[in-house]
């Protein structure tokens, strides 16, 4: 069973005590394409190092197909791919000698796990004698990706891989990890993009080292409680400003093109456009996202 | 081992692709060799001195002579007054006033004996002492001369002093600095650059990478100091027996295998030093500024340049504590005196125990903190 257990992991950087993790505890089923959600300096990273072996929680259990972070972490090391949010491949070596140079850590050959990595490593197999500073930064990803695979991995853990890359390699990049799901490897990544959460299975969201909530994109949604409205008026930041004053609405907050509001009351709607003094207003009711999920669960901590 | 193997192929392909570490084995040697000896030159010379002449004889005319023919003085001004040559202390434009007093000559002969005045400025003191101590052994042998001639036949009883230099007959300055300057740059390029790539992966991030895979941390660091230590070898046979041998002609006078038996124990320590700075910096800025201060400390108290023994008894003990000490004795001892092992059975024993120490002490705190 490659699953991802945590339970009651705490974890500090300072003396002081101020907590970068706060007693998260999590269950990703083995097979499952679970995403870690929430904006820069939630604890997400924390979590991935935590679990890849590579630092101590304060505190708490946590465990990788069964076996402990602690105890068992050279069985981990083998059985487990991990790629940072930082690009960290050799940069003065070529993709190919990367590449090898990773296969060779675990006792592999590019040939033996050609099967897993090609849809990937065909794209970026054109530029094998390139140095990897050298490359952009859908290919370094792609590059990244692949120096995880190269050993077959039972659980992956991607940590921001999509951050700083373009929307085409973006939507690409996910459709690997499909691919690879079907594969039957257990993937984690975590994402500040409140998007790419509805292409998870399962998501948790976190906010300063708090988990606020774990299910599937679609249960998360149909937990919110109010009726969600889209307004837009040209003038969109006086809107907002009235949005906010006015006791009619409970929450106002800007999503690009419109602005989504919920009311204190419910039918509130006709009186809101009366008090608002605006001839062209549209105003409709809409889907929660999970970012307006995300901030009803911030505000009602 | 056949991933420790794959360490290595990746280090020298890594090193081999850095133009910057290349021109530090290849180029920054040769040229600090050709370089420092010539500036670290001890011998001084162009001696600026002021004599004042007061009796304007024979003898005196003589004395000066002999002053400036021995090729360490430059004569800046020849006055009558003291004052003026005071002056000329003052303005900085003389080292050394020598005064000859009036009537030096006919007190030579009346009362066969006369006295001079030595003035020196003591700003630089290796000057002053060394300007004054030349100016005393001219004037001791312009004495002799003069008493020869004086008293022919009765010459009275006088000692003469005999003095051999061994190892090095002619006092070349250079056979004594190129060997303890080429253990400086055997030690700058071992700790320095063993320091510098390892941070180098942890400010890149490549070490996650690694660490987060099976192989184990003994191989990570063998396979990060054996390449430095081929380097330094490497850099080490190039001073020696290209940049020395054929600038300087210096042929080691011991035995070449003792020589490398003592560099390759040498290395060993150095690289933990290299490795216990990597430990306790983050970034190469931090590491940089680290050995940077140690090296200093290396460098000015091995003994290299001014000697041991003269140093107060808390910078001696600071000495006995510093590896560079020892390698610097022992390149002289073998090169100069051609020592045998049994000559520095000491050292290599010292030095084994710094290998063990630096060493045991980097590793510990390398598993500490990662």
């Amino acid at each position: 069973m490659w699953d991802i257990f945590l339970q009651s992991i705490n974890k500090s950087y300072t003396e002081s005590g101020e907590k970068a993790v706060n007693d998260v505890s999590l269950h990703v089923e083995e097979g499952k394409l679970f995403g870690l959600i929430g904006p820069d300096g939630a604890g997400k990273t924390t979590l991935f190092r935590i679990l890849t072996t590579l630092i101590l929680a304060d505190s708490g259990t946590a465990s990788v197909g069964g076996y402990d972070v602690v105890k068992d972490y050279k069985v981990i090391r083998k059985s487990i791919g991990y790629m940072p949010g930082r690009f960290s491949l050799y940069q003065d070596l070529t993709v190919k000698e990367n590449l090898r140079f990773f296969a060779t850590l675990f006792n592999t050959t590019i040939q033996d796990n050609y099967g897993l990595i090609e849809d990937i490593y065909k794209q970026i197999e054109p530029f094998n004698d390139r140095k990897a500073g050298k490359l952009s930064g859908g290919m370094k990803q792609k590059l990244a990706l692949c120096c995880a695979l190269i050993h077959s991995p039972k659980v992956l853990f991607l940590d921001e891989p999509t951050t700083g890359v373009d929307a085409v390699s973006r939507k690409e990049f996910w459709g690997m990890l499909k691919n690879l799901k079907s594969k039957g490897i257990t993937i984690m990544v975590s994402t500040p993009y409140m998007d790419e959460a509805s292409l998870c299975e399962e998501i948790a969201l976190i906010q300063e080292g708090n988990i606020m909530s774990v299910n599937t994109p679609d249960e998360i949604i149909a937990q919110y409680p109010d009726m969600l409205y889209a307004i837009k008026s040209p003038g969109m930041n006086q809107l907002l400003q009235e949005l906010r004053k006015s006791e009619l609405v409970a929450t106002a907050n800007s999503f690009g093109e419109y602005h989504h509001i919920t009311f204190s009351k419910q039918g509130s709607m006709e009186l809101l456009l009366k008090s608002l003094h605006r001839s062209d207003v549209e105003m409709k009711p809409i889907r929660p996202t999970i970012e307006d999920c995300f901030i009803h669960l911030m505000t009602h901590e | 081992m056949s991933t420790l193997k794959y360490l290595l192929q990746k280090e020298f392909r890594q090193i081999f692709r850095n133009p910057t570490i290349l021109r530090m084995i290849l180029i920054v040697p040769v040229v600090q060799l050709i370089i420092l000896p010539l500036a670290a030159d001890f011998e001084i010379k162009n001696i600026n001195i002021s004599i004042v002449d007061n009796d304007r004889s024979v003898v005196a005319h003589d004395l000066i002579e002999e002053i400036k023919s021995s090729g360490y003085f430059k004569l800046v001004n020849y006055t009558h007054d003291y004052q003026v040559a005071f002056s000329d202390i003052e303005s900085d434009e003389t080292d050394i006033v020598l005064e000859i007093p009036d009537g030096l000559e006919s007190d030579l002969i009346r009362e066969q004996k006369g006295s001079l005045f030595i003035a020196v400025n003591a700003i630089n003191g290796t000057k002053a002492y060394v300007g004054g101590a030349y100016l005393t052994r001219i004037i001791t042998g312009f004495n002799q001369d003069i008493r020869a001639e004086l008293n022919p036949g009765n010459n009275g009883a006088s000692i003469g002093v005999a003095v051999i230099n061994w190892f090095n007959p002619l006092l070349n300055y250079q056979f004594f600095m190129v060997p303890g300057i080429l253990v400086v740059l055997v030690t700058m390029v071992a700790g320095y650059m063993t320091a510098l790539n390892i941070v180098k992966e942890k400010e890149v991030g490549t070490i996650e990478q690694i660490n987060v895979t099976p192989i184990r941390k003994t191989h990570f660091i063998l396979g990060k100091l054996i390449p430095f230590w081929v380097l330094g070898v490497f850099v080490f046979t190039l001073g020696m027996f290209v940049v020395a041998r054929i600038i300087y002609g210096i042929v080691p006078l011991g035995s070449v295998f003792l020589l490398y038996g003592y560099l390759a124990l040498y290395l060993v320590a150095i690289l933990g030093v290299g490795l216990l700075i990597s430990t306790y910096s983050n970034t190469q800025q931090q590491a940089m500024s680290l050995s940077f201060f140690m090296m200093m400390i290396f460098i000015l108290m091995s003994g290299l340049f001014t000697s041991i023994e003269s140093m107060p008894r808390w910078a001696q003990w600071i000495a006995a504590l510093n590896p560079v000490t020892y390698f610097v004795q022992v390149m002289r001892m073998i090169v100069m005196k051609g020592s045998e092992f049994e000559h520095i059975t000491r050292h290599f024993v010292i030095m084994a125990g710094f290998a063990f120490v630096f060493n045991v002490w980097a590793i510990i705190n390398y598993k500490k903190t990662s």
